[in-house]
């Protein structure tokens, strides 16, 4: 493409993106899917047009896996290399793509066709292998499927003209309960919050019965608050900040003149094994957005932003059609529902491949347009957020709970769970398990109970919420979810008799040392040496000195990374040394310490070179 | 402006509203191991050495508001350990050979290091590769010893006003990069006047023609441990 | 410090090293005398002897950078009980290590072959020489290392320093101006 278009390309998307550089994901994303990548040339443009030094603009495009600053092919393929695809033996079919396609893995095709490599757990776990092509899922891969795509690659046909069952993605929804039973009129909830009228205690309790806005008469957004607050309705991304206080907090922050509250829906579904917010947008895109304006309805919010993970760009143009309608139906944009001073819209925002971007803070980062790098905290988001003004950060699911709330009332939702986690909770199931797929289930269900309805036998093991959670042996499966038992974002896979679980961690490790920001130190570093240490066992090279070294590594990880992510580096390792030493010790094949490398195996050059194969050109492994 | 306490390894540190741990016990002539921190900058928080105990719980100190009444652990096993081997991260993490690096003896990476006892590197190193940029005619950028403390960036952005430095990539692929299309620094306007050029805590940005200008035993570590002397002004030549 | 019964057997190698850590333990100078009331030297530049039995601290100088450097680390590894890394070399590899960036054939190819003013050059193949390994490594990172002293070399001050913390049965430690790197 000749510099002249790619510049006139690149302003094309500036002026749709008022040459906003808090936008620069955005416009850096549409860059990359028009242009293949993002050209030197590109960021010249960029640079004057924006008026941004190019070191910011090649800070942000560095950061995220889905931008390219070096051409990677026409087509770029990505495997999911979650464990659960994994399990379904998605490497001989990238083997075999790649072997197809004449490219070497994480390489470019020499004629600059196409590109090979992984990716983290895409989000199709219940239907794997999985794959991206040019951002764009790809489900249920087997090997006439990779055969056909790679006819496809070779023959240069379009993305858009190929066979659109290829790009189907199921909901598989296996058990639902009231979050997913509960069909919503657009618009009944945030019609019945409205009606709300809080009783005098709510009135006199809340230190604003009004919000910016609205005519001071309005009571409906305490009463909301009250209802949130009596339905004890907890955070769904896995943290479980009550929702009602962090609405409170958020509406009570104040405001600094030009400013405005933000709500903010995460739906960065990035946790390996985690699918349940993909099948809510998909099902039930209408109460997420509902949600997200009785949030902020409550909290005295204007402006909404849905941060949708990069992996899931098939949806965008569904949900940009449902807040459309929205809008034509009177239930965003301004005086909402006929209520003056009722004005709030929601933009969708894409990631671009980017785990630690579900940590909230580096969310926010990154709906700002730079990399997406955790915050010192405090200050939080909810008085300190999106352009320093208070946000609220709720997940997906968080906000499909909230609509109910709104419609159904606190007390009602309150009943159902248990004492501490009241309501339900979507799990999302994978591996080995006859059923894969959503399960809505109340709080307190046991894993048991769970293994049984999706068809799970001789089951060894569970990990639950994703590479971060905590991973359960036989003997734990009569604990309960729920916050005061197993707390979840909501991921479930399954592993029989026959996995290695140290593989398992293996695979979580190396997960962490890619999706590392690389912020701090313990956790740039240091997942990257866990990483070589658990490479190191599973090459036979492992002896009880490496066993001590991955458990000091974890405690110094636990001890000073910068966030979540460093922090839970360790569960994976930690949890299955406890509970599945066999698996590690598997893998120690030495008494004595030996070294990471083959000590043979770097002579090879020299022997090369000498074209010696004596007896000395070698080192054996021991003497 | 309002006062407290907290103690600080058993010892009553006073602090105003506002202060981070690290501006506290500074003020009182207490050193805590840092790298990132610099009392002229916005804390960065990043490089974790000067992780405490605030009440039990690990935080960084350069970025933790002191609160009256804390108990803050600094000066223990445990903690120096913890701190041991973050710098063993470090250098393995980039190039570190200290005899043919101009910065020794002023490095506060080096003198840190010596602080806290490190004796070896401890870890395998990653051996990375890392080409110098010596098109400036008067610096020179050798990025084998980066360790992305984000001092040269914050410098440049929020003193110089110019933005000459940036970190790309992510994770263990994060390095430095600087404003120019080319990617070298003699296509910048950095310039030898910018607080910049005189912050790397390391021997990453270095005047050409001026190394080993100090004999060993007159440089700055050689006199006094870091502990002593956390933010010498290193004279040049 | 009471001289024990039976004197400690030590020693001494370099291996890609410069042997400058070996000088810099002579330049203990008169403690030698002190030294030898503790100790006897096996296999060591000092006395010659060509391989070593079993000692109670072999003192290794020199990182690892071809295959020869792994069999003597190796007969030291095997028969002391108390391995010490002496120098930067040995610590982090050293200056030999300066040329892990770049590949190891390349090196052969620009040395042997294509270096200005060669003619009709050749890659050593020789048997009798060592291959070179395609990076050079420290000594940790191939054996278990007990003790490090660094620094290039450390000083006269900072080995006896450390030998005698050892035979005295304390934790070796290297305060400041004792402890460099350089």
């Amino acid at each position: 493409m000749s510099t002249q278009n790619t510049s006139d390309t690149v302003t094309a998307i500036l002026v749709r993106h008022q040459r906003d550089a808090t936008r620069l994901v955005q416009i850096l994303r549409e860059i990359q899917e028009q242009e293949d990548w993002i050209s030197p040339e590109a960021i010249d443009t960029l640079e004057q047009e924006l008026a941004v030094p190019r070191t910011k603009i090649e800070a942000v495009a560095g950061f995220y896996s889905f931008f390219y600053t070096r051409p990677k092919g026409r087509y770029r393929v990505l495997f999911s290399n979650n464990i659960t695809d994994r399990m379904l033996r998605n490497i001989p079919l990238m083997e075999r793509l790649c072997a197809s396609l004449w490219v070497e893995r994480g390489k470019v095709s020499e004629d600059g066709l196409v590109s090979i490599s992984t990716t983290s757990c895409t989000g199709m776990c219940d239907q794997g292998p999985a794959i991206l092509v040019n951002n764009m899922a790809i489900t249920r891969l087997d090997e006439a499927r990779v055969d056909a795509i790679a006819e496809l690659i070779r023959a240069q046909v379009p993305l858009a003209d190929w066979p659109p069952e290829f790009f189907h993605v199921e909901d598989n929804i296996r058990r639902s309960d009231i979050l997913l039973d509960t069909v919503l009129e657009p618009g009944d909830a945030l019609r019945t919050a409205l009606a709300r009228q809080p009783n005098e205690s709510v009135a006199a309790s809340s230190s604003r019965s009004w919000r910016e806005g609205l005519p001071g008469t309005e009571g409906g957004p305490a009463a909301m608050l009250d209802e949130m607050m009596r339905s004890r309705l907890r955070g769904r991304g896995g943290a479980g900040f009550a929702t009602g206080l962090k609405w409170e907090a958020c509406r009570n922050a104040p405001l600094k003149p030009g400013q405005q509250r933000i709500i903010v829906c995460n739906a960065d579904e990035g946790e390996p094994g985690t699918f349940k917010d993909r099948v809510l947008l998909t099902r039930r895109a209408d109460q997420v957005f509902e949600g997200m304006t009785v949030a902020a309805y409550t909290v005295g919010a204007q402006r909404g932003f849905l941060y949708l993970r990069g992996e899931y760009r098939y949806l965008l143009d569904p949900l940009n059609a449902v807040l459309a309608r929205r809008r034509e139906e009177g239930l965003l944009g301004s005086n909402i529902l006929g209520v003056p001073g009722l004005d709030f819209d929601i933009e969708i925002h894409l990631g671009a491949g980017a785990y630690v971007c579900g940590e909230e803070s580096a969310l926010i980062e990154s709906l700002e347009g730079k990399r997406g790098t955790p915050r010192n905290r405090p200050p939080f988001p909810v008085t300190n957020g999106y352009l320093d003004q208070p946000t609220v950060v709720n997940n997906v699911e968080t906000f499909v709970a909230a609509a109910l709330i709104a419609l159904k009332g606190g007390d009602w939702y309150g009943t159902m769970g248990t004492s501490k986690s009241s309501g339900t909770k979507l799990l999302s199931v994978s591996g080995d398990c006859a059923r894969p797929g959503i399960y809505e289930y109340p709080f307190g269900v046991t894993v048991a109970r769970v293994l049984e309805d999706c068809g799970a036998e001789h089951t060894q093991a569970v990990q639950i919420s994703g590479a971060s959670g905590v991973c359960l042996a036989s003997s734990e499966f009569g604990r309960h979810i729920g916050f005061e038992d197993i707390p979840t974002a909501g991921a479930f896979m399954v592993f029989n008799k026959s996995r290695d679980m140290f593989e398992v961690a293996r695979n979580f490790i190396h997960f962490f040392a890619h999706e590392s920001c690389g912020f701090c130190t313990p956790c740039r570093v240091g997942t990257t040496l866990l990483k070589n240490m658990m490479d190191k066992l599973a090459h036979g090279r492992g002896s009880l000195y490496d066993f001590g070294e991955i458990e000091k590594l974890n405690q110094i990880l636990l001890a000073t990374s910068h966030c979540g992510l460093g922090h839970s580096a360790c569960n994976p390792v930690l949890d299955t040394i406890e509970k599945f030493r066999p698996a590690y010790e598997r893998h120690l094949l030495h008494d004595q310490f030996v070294p990471a490398f083959d000590l043979d195996r770097a002579l090879a050059g020299a022997r090369q070179m000498t074209g010696r194969d004596d007896d000395a050109a070698h080192i054996g492994d021991m003497e | 402006m309002s006062e407290g306490n907290f103690t600080l390894d058993g010892e009553d540190i006073p602090f105003q509203e506002g202060q981070t741990i690290m501006q506290a016990a500074m003020a009182a002539g207490k050193y805590i191991p840092h790298l990132c921190y610099h009392p002229e900058f916005k804390p960065h928080g990043s490089c974790k050495l000067c992780t405490v105990r605030v009440n039990g719980r690990a935080t960084a100190s350069c970025t933790q508001r002191a609160a009256s009444g804390a108990v803050v652990e600094s000066n223990t096993h445990a903690i120096n350990d913890e701190r041991r081997a973050l710098l063993q991260m470090l250098f393995v993490e980039g190039n570190h050979f200290c005899p043919s690096c101009e910065k020794s003896g002023n490095c506060q990476l080096q003198a840190t290091a010596y602080e806290l006892g490190m004796m070896s590197p401890h870890y395998d190193h990653f051996f990375p590769n890392r080409p110098v940029d010596a098109s400036h005619p008067e610096y020179l950028l050798d990025f084998n010893r980066c360790i992305l403390c984000s001092l040269c960036i914050r410098a440049s952005r929020d003193v110089d006003g110019k933005n000459v430095f940036a970190l790309s990539g992510r994770g263990i692929k994060t390095r430095l990069i600087v404003n120019a299309k080319s990617g070298r620094l003699a296509d910048t306007n950095f310039s030898e006047a910018d607080k910049a050029a005189h912050v790397c805590p390391v021997g990453v940005i270095l005047k050409k023609r001026k190394g080993f200008a100090q004999p060993i035993g007159g440089r700055t570590f050689d006199l006094n441990p870091i502990s002593a002397t956390p933010h010498p002004t290193i004279k040049e030549g | 410090m009471d001289a024990p019964t039976k004197k400690l057997k030590v020693a001494t190698t370099s291996l890609a090293g410069c042997f400058g850590c070996h000088m810099s333990f002579l330049d203990i100078d008169e403690r030698l005398f002190a030294l030898l009331d503790l100790v006897e030297f096996d296999r060591s530049p000092i006395t010659d002897i060509k391989h070593c039995g079993p000692c109670d601290i072999g003192i290794v100088e020199g990182g690892l950078c071809n295959a020869e450097n792994v069999h003597v680390l190796r007969e030291f590894r095997a028969n002391c009980r108390i391995l010490i890394a002496i120098g930067a070399c040995a610590v982090n590899g050293g200056l030999p290590a300066q040329r892990n960036s770049l590949s190891l054939p390349a090196i052969l190819e620009e040395i042997y072959h294509a270096q200005h003013g060669l003619t009709h050059g050749s890659i050593p193949d020789d048997p009798e020489l060592p291959l070179p390994l395609d990076k050079v490594h420290p000594l940790h990172e191939v054996v278990k290392v007990d003790y490090f002293i660094p620094g290039c070399p450390p000083s006269g001050d900072a080995i006896w320093k450390v030998l005698t913390d050892l035979l005295a049965g304390r934790e070796p430690e290297l305060g400041h101006g004792l402890i460099h790197y350089d």
